[in-house]
């Protein structure tokens, strides 16, 4: 029962967020900060996770890949193309779903359970205009960028890791990369990373705003917001793998 | 003027009150009272819809304000000043900014209108010198003046203050009575106090409804209260250490 009641209330505040979204003028200052805050404040992590996947990736194809009739493009060209439509965009948006999910749930969890969200509608502002909008606006315009970003930093540890441990030139391996490559690939990827930011902003949202009881209520909506974001994140994966592959 | 009908509230199986009806005339101050948990809180926040009731009606000048729609609600409830219990001020803004916060968003004031606008504001409750601080830098009684800058800033018609004076020392709560007896006055403005503090009741209200055994148990002038021999309202001042 309490599934149906939770589904409602996702939908309806996604409604509301999407019917109110023409008053541009009430969010337009929230979604520039909160794109900093999603996109530009993640990318150390996101660099970070994905130099060390994309270098770990070549390590353990290198690895499995050792029968000599094998050419050692054939490693640059699995692990680029792994990056590219899988890899980038789901190990980012896993790290996000705490760092940028337990962020959001927190701090809407906070405004509900301190009144803030009742003060935003008893000054006259439509509170989901102003607080789920511009976040969820922005999860969807940045995570295009992180994933990027991602794409770039893990195919820089793969040259890395064929440089320090010798297993193939950083020739071969850009060979092997740019043979399989595809915009196809590409387009792949940033679908994927704007459905990731949809999940992880607007599930954090919802989580957060409808927070209930204290300390406690914020804590339960952050663990809620971010092991959500990850299941939803996964099923997502492969329903866009069974659709678009 | 605001008219409650026969509201009833309930959340669940539980119910919070039943058949609530009482007025407020302009320029009144309400005071609603009960012990915790007795669905104060719960009633001030139909006045301006942020909860609706399972039946009943409140009438603002006649209009019953559960039937309007969204937008037009947004309007009316910026006829609403409303403080809250813990002031509900937003702490990644300056406390100056949480005063300007409204007049940002709905009014045609350029920025050195706002600046004079806010300075009116915090002058009135004394806190004109409040410069920049962040709402964590404040005390308790701090908050809830900027809290009732914010309230005020937008010139509304009504004012509802949700437990003014709790947590507050007895001489902060004085000047917290002082400042709703000073709106009330100066700003001509129709007040709803919910308090459980009898000192402040005695202080402000010109009316009182006492809410208890999931009823509107109670409801008269202030003068009627310290002639009313009701057992419940007695009772109940009576452990407030008061005597009317």
């Amino acid at each position: 029962m309490q599934l149906f009641v939770d589904v409602g209330s996702y939908c309806r505040l996604i409604y509301e967020a999407i019917r109110s979204s023409t008053e541009v003028g009430m969010y337009r200052k929230s979604v520039v900060s909160e794109m900093v805050k999603t996109g530009l404040d993640s990318l150390p992590i996101i660099i970070l996770a994905g130099f060390f996947t994309g270098a770990v990736m070549t390590i353990q194809t290198s690895y499995q890949l050792v029968a000599g009739f094998i050419p050692p493009s054939t490693i640059g060209a699995i692990v680029s193309q792994s990056l590219l439509i899988e890899l980038a965009a789901v190990i980012s948006a896993l790290v996000l779903a705490g760092r940028v999910g337990a962020r959001i749930a927190t701090e809407l969890g906070t405004m509900a359970v301190s009144e803030q969200i009742d003060a935003l509608e008893s000054m006259g502002f439509n509170s989901v205009t102003y607080l789920v909008m511009p976040r969820v606006l922005a999860g969807v315009l940045m995570f295009p960028v992180i994933y990027v970003a991602a794409v770039v930093a893990g195919i820089c540890g793969g040259l890395m890791a064929s440089l320090l441990t010798g297993t193939l030139p950083v020739s071969d391996f850009m060979l092997g990369a740019r043979q399989v490559f595809t915009p196809a690939d590409v387009s792949f990827g940033v679908i994927k990373s704007f459905v990731f930011g949809y999940i992880i902003t607007s599930i954090s949202c919802f989580k957060g705003y409808f927070a209930v009881g204290g300390a406690e209520g914020v804590g339960q909506a952050t663990t809620q917001a971010a092991v959500l974001s990850c299941i939803y994140i996964l099923v997502a994966d492969f329903v866009l793998a069974f659709l678009l592959l | 003027m605001i008219e409650i009908k026969n509201l009833t509230k309930s959340f669940g199986d539980t119910l919070v009150w039943r058949d609530v009806s009482l007025s407020v005339e302009e320029g009144e101050t309400l005071a609603v009272i009960g012990k915790s948990g007795s669905g104060k809180s719960v009633l001030m926040k139909h006045f301006n819809v942020l909860l609706y009731p399972d039946s009943g009606e409140v009438l603002i000048d006649g209009m019953n304000v559960f039937e309007i729609r969204y937008a037009r609600l947004r309007k009316l409830r910026q006829r609403f000043g409303v403080l809250f219990q813990g002031a509900a001020l937003f702490d990644s803004i300056s406390a100056f900014e949480n005063v300007a916060f409204p007049l940002r968003f709905f009014s045609d004031l350029n920025d050195k209108q706002i600046d004079d606008r806010v300075m009116e504001s915090l002058e009135l409750v004394n806190l004109a010198d409040i410069g920049n601080k962040s709402p964590a830098e404040l005390s308790g009684g701090m908050k809830k003046r900027i809290g009732l800058a914010r309230a005020i800033v937008m010139k509304p018609e009504y004012l509802l203050y949700d437990e003014p004076t709790s947590g507050l020392d007895p001489q902060t709560s004085d000047e917290i009575n002082d400042l709703i007896i000073s709106m009330a006055d100066t700003l001509d403005i129709t007040s709803i106090v919910v308090t459980h503090d009898m000192h402040s009741v005695l202080r402000v209200a010109d009316k009182v409804a006492f809410l208890d055994k999931q009823l509107l148990s109670w409801y008269g002038t202030l003068d009627e209260m310290r002639k009313s021999d009701h057992e419940d309202l007695n009772a109940f001042v009576r452990a407030s250490e008061y005597t009317i």
